[in-house]
């Protein structure tokens, strides 16, 4: 097990599209773990993308299990995810291990339905809302060589918060 | 080596006032740092942090000239190194109501004694003959989230005003 090197921008290679995960096999299995350990070592870390660790695969982390307070499926290894559904929107702050000491505000879908694969290759479809739901769309996001940078909205937008005509 | 300054314009809204004064400050060496610029009513603000080699004075002679072009009255400030999203909000409150004089400072006297500290704070009118004082404001809950939420309720109930709070859960991933 190690902790893989965090690419930092304006490393080109976050700019990236990820490829889909063909082969569920035991060099997944050890890059999964590898790359939870490196999730686990940032501080205050919800989600990684295999890409912010130079592996240009659509593999995802994301782990709220330490935020109780927001309904959420717990520790999650999303493979291929897709969001197939997505509805409202919602205005949150969101920082990046890529990008660091910087947060801004982000609106992204309210709810989300899901499909990825698991380290297995199973398929498994998810709906989620809310905090967990704005995780997952950062870290898919990478997979398409997108950061948060790309989504920043103008302060001033929020002052009339549009999410409630959308509902 | 250099030293920060941060500079204050203001005048009359017109075309090319930013690229007209970050041109200035681009040509004269100046590096500059975290800005404001944005239109209040017909005018136009900017305040902008900048990192410079020369005096106040020199700067203030490069920077006369652009002033005076648009029409900005100019006053600069020599501050200490700044540092980026020294405290990050933890909480965002949005008030409105009918217009009337007294409601920031009523919000905002409620709200600092129940422990929020403003880190930025943004307002605007709207809602043509029967206008809408509309406040948001973020900033950090330092006696905790209840106690402000407690303080809006009163405001809600005493004071007329719709409020709403919603907590910042900073996304690290
Ligand atoms: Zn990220």
């Amino acid at each position: 097990m190690a902790i893989l090197d965090i690419l930092v921008y304006p490393d080109p290679r976050l700019k990236q599209i990820s490829d889909p995960v063909t082969k569920f096999d035991s060099a997944l299995k050890d890059f999964i773990r590898d790359l939870n350990e490196t999730m686990l070592a940032g501080p205050g870390c919800v989600g990684i993308a295999a890409p912010q660790v130079g592996y240009f695969d659509r593999i995802v982390i994301v782990d709220l299990s330490s935020k109780p307070k927001n309904p959420n499926h717990g520790k999650l290894v999303l493979v291929n995810p897709v969001i197939v559904e997505a509805s409202g929107s919602n205005i949150g702050r969101e920082g990046c291990l890529s990008v660091p000491d910087y947060t801004g505000n982000i609106a992204r879908a309210k709810k989300i339905t899901l499909t990825a694969q698991d380290e297995e290759g199973n398929e498994h479809s998810y709906q989620m809302k809310g905090f967990e739901a704005r995780v997952v769309q950062h870290e898919i996001d990478h997979l398409d060589g997108l950061l948060f940078l790309d989504r920043l909205v103008c302060r001033r937008s929020e002052l009339f918060p549009r999410q409630n005509y959308a509902e | 080596m250099s030293s920060w300054y941060l500079l204050t314009l203001v005048g009359k809204d017109r075309p090319g006032i930013v690229a007209g004064v970050t041109t200035a400050l681009y040509k004269m060496g100046a590096n500059l740092g975290e800005a404001s610029m944005v239109q209040l009513g017909g005018n136009f603000t900017i305040m902008v942090l900048a990192q410079y080699k020369g005096t106040e004075k020199e700067l203030s002679e490069f920077i006369l000239p652009v002033a005076k072009k648009f029409d900005l009255r100019l006053h600069i400030d020599s501050v200490l190194e700044p540092k980026h999203q020294t405290s990050l909000p933890d909480v965002r409150i949005t008030v409105y109501g009918a217009d009337r004089s007294g409601i920031v400072a009523e919000a905002t006297t409620a709200l600092a004694n129940a422990g929020l500290n403003i880190l930025n704070l943004e307002s605007d009118v709207g809602g043509g003959p029967n206008s809408i004082y509309i406040l948001i404001i973020e900033g950090t809950a330092d006696k905790g989230i209840d106690a402000l939420q407690k303080v809006l309720d009163d405001l809600a109930r005493d004071k007329k005003l719709e409020t709403r709070l919603s907590p910042i859960d900073t996304l690290i991933g």
